[in-house]
């Protein structure tokens, strides 16, 4: 009848196994998902990720040169960071804050030139 | 003897998810079930008209919370099945790797709900303080605590090292050190015993006609594991289906409880036999035919029938999962109990509605 | 590899399957698909020592068909399932849900909703159907 005796008596004696979030947060694992950025320095407008992306967050206009995404609707799969060819989009590994209105994130960059056919 | 209806859910608080069953009660005791689902259906099987095979693996993941992991490989072994791809040994070991870690945090998620059905709350709790140590293996090997979505087809997205391996052993031993001090409280305390022991009971007989799967008929006698089945690295591990012969609630948790510790033996022998190599091969073209795929997910069979023509959408992917094969089960238990009794009956098939809508 | 599927009809479908169960075999799911055109295939699947057998039914969209939850109880959700999510109906069921399992009394036709794909990911349309079925 007394077998949880022990473990009341540990968690009496010792510290608590909670964390009083948010005065203390817990830095994130190093090779944890979160949120997304792209480099717009790098990026080509390739649209591989609008057409990769399981939840069609990424809006990627080529002749206006813009790359649009919807934070809200992203789930941090990391699969565009995976295929993009230029390697312009990276995950950091904390989350983004709690925000009171929802937004697109819109970046623009400078429009790449048509490559010229080789013969 | 006057009949009374009442009404088991949608909301309840030992119910996860929302399950409605109109209970017929002759003097609290029941008579009669009539289930009742449809509360979460998110019609997430039509999604393969809209979003093409490969992006499909994102959705089913999402078709359960707790099992996430499970769903993806069963969807990657079929369209790799109907695409004769072979993904490499090590990326079957780690696929096996994840799909254990994610079984011991399912099964640590209902311990904690069990013990929480009955009033036991500090019990809950101490469960699932181990069950975040758990997640945080997830979030540090694979990105994120439950959807962790590493599989892609012809292998998986991410590579173990070996420190993060021995690190991941060193947590489970951790993990197996602060279940056997619960094991007692769990299976041998007075009034635990009191509310489990001879409530819900399911023969074998009964369970087999039923079409039980998982735990509920394992602990019934009968020795159904899909994982026998062998797939993506488990004919390489020894492993033997865990079964009690008692088939009551009891019987259950007790099952339970041993595959927490079988599947840490299990993530052992993985990272011990572990291959060096390549995580994914790289694979051109589209699905076309037929194919079934089962799987063991923590609450029983899974079964995928994908439907494929050549394009990049599927034609039909149908999922039925284990609670579906339960439910029926789960009216041939309740009859006979006490109305007392009948969260703790619900919550002993381990009940995931949002698996079984889709 | 493809799997072995054994094609019935109507008027066979219950005696191969009372023939499943003396032979042993544990009761899986059904699965059904629209085979194109106006016809739907219902699969029946079961399973003995880690072994699958199927049977193939195929149908018209707005049809009738013997029911198995006589032989296997447990075939009764899905068979409801199926009957709210196609135009099937099903006879001689056990327990009948009258198409109100997943959809409202008040819908009179099964399916509600179907949806297409356009080209792009992005478009989808949501056609209602117009005839509603017996």
């Amino acid at each position: 009848m007394f077998q949880m005796m022990p473990n009341i008596l540990k968690n009496l004696f010792f510290p608590k196994a909670t964390r009083r979030y948010p005065r203390v947060v817990r830095s994130p694992f190093e090779s944890s998902r979160g949120a997304l950025f792209n480099d717009i320095e790098k990026c080509t407008f390739c649209s591989v990720c609008e057409l990769k992306c399981p939840s069609q967050c990424i809006r990627v206009d080529k002749k206006a040169a813009t790359w649009t995404y919807d934070p809200f609707a992203c789930v941090f799969c990391g699969i565009c960071v995976d295929i993009c060819p230029p390697n312009s989009l990276y995950q950091k590994s904390a989350y983004r804050l709690p925000v009171a209105g929802r937004e697109l994130i819109t970046l623009t960059g400078v429009p790449r030139p048509k490559l010229e056919k080789k013969t | 003897m006057l009949k009374t209806i009442i009404p088991f859910g949608p909301q309840h608080p030992v119910l996860p998810e929302p399950l409605h069953l109109k209970l017929t009660v002759e003097d609290e005791i029941i008579t009669g079930v009539f289930p009742a689902l449809g509360f979460v259906h998110r019609g997430l099987e039509q999604l393969v008209h809209i979003r093409d095979f490969q992006q499909m693996i994102q959705v089913v993941e999402r078709v359960c919370g707790i099992c996430s992991m499970i769903h993806a490989t069963c969807y990657c072994q079929g369209i790799e099945a109907l695409m004769e791809i072979d993904p490499p040994p090590r990326a079957k070991f780690l696929r096996t790797l994840w799909c254990e870690v994610h079984r011991i945090q399912s099964h640590l998620l209902w311990l904690g709900l069990f013990a929480d059905c009955f009033g036991f709350e500090s019990l809950f709790m101490q469960f699932w303080k181990i069950r975040e140590k758990v997640l945080d293996i997830n979030e540090a090997t694979t990105g994120n605590r439950v959807i962790v979505s590493v599989n892609v087809i012809g292998g998986v997205r991410r590579d173990l090292s070996t420190e993060q391996m021995q690190w991941t052993c060193s947590e489970l031993s951790w993990v197996q050190n602060e279940i056997a001090c619960l094991k007692a409280t769990l299976l041998s305390d007075y009034t635990v015993k009191k509310r489990t022991v001879g409530k819900g009971v399911l023969s074998k007989d009964k369970a087999f006609e039923l079409g039980a799967v998982g735990p509920t008929a394992r602990a019934s006698g009968i020795a159904q594991d899909m994982r026998l089945l062998g797939y993506s690295a488990l004919d390489q591990l020894d492993f033997e289906p865990v079964v009690e012969t008692d088939g009551d609630c009891y019987a259950r948790s007790k099952v339970r409880f041993q595959e927490v510790l079988q599947s840490i033996d299990l993530i052992r022998q993985a990272v011990s036999r572990m291959p060096a190599g390549e995580i994914r091969t790289k694979f051109k073209g589209r699905p076309a035919g037929e194919m079934f795929v089962r799987v063991e997910q923590p609450r029983g069979e899974l079964f995928y029938y994908i439907k494929a023509n050549g394009t990049k959408h599927l034609e039909r992917l149908r999922i039925r999962t284990p609670t579906f094969a339960n439910i029926p089960a789960l009216l041939g238990m309740l009859p006979g109990m006490w109305l007392s009794d009948v969260p703790v009956v619900v919550l002993s098939i381990d009940p995931c509605i949002s698996c079984t809508e889709r | 590899m493809q799997p072995e599927i054994i094609s019935v009809s109507a008027d066979t479908l219950v005696g191969e399957v009372a023939r499943a169960k003396f032979e042993g075999f544990r009761f899986v799911t059904l699965s059904c698909t629209e085979s194109g055109g106006d016809s739907v295939d219902i699969l029946y699947h079961f399973d003995k020592d880690l072994r699958l057998k199927h049977l193939r039914l195929s149908v018209l969209k707005c049809s009738t068909v013997p029911s198995i939850s006589a032989v296997y109880f447990a075939a009764f959700l899905v068979e409801n399932e199926i009957q709210d999510l196609f135009g099937i109906r099903f006879e001689g069921l056990v327990v009948d849900y009258e198409r109100t399992l997943y959809l409202d009394p008040e819908v009179a036709f099964a399916p509600f909703c179907t949806v297409g794909a356009q080209n792009s990911n992005r478009e989808q349309t949501v056609t209602q159907p117009g005839t509603a079925d017996s």
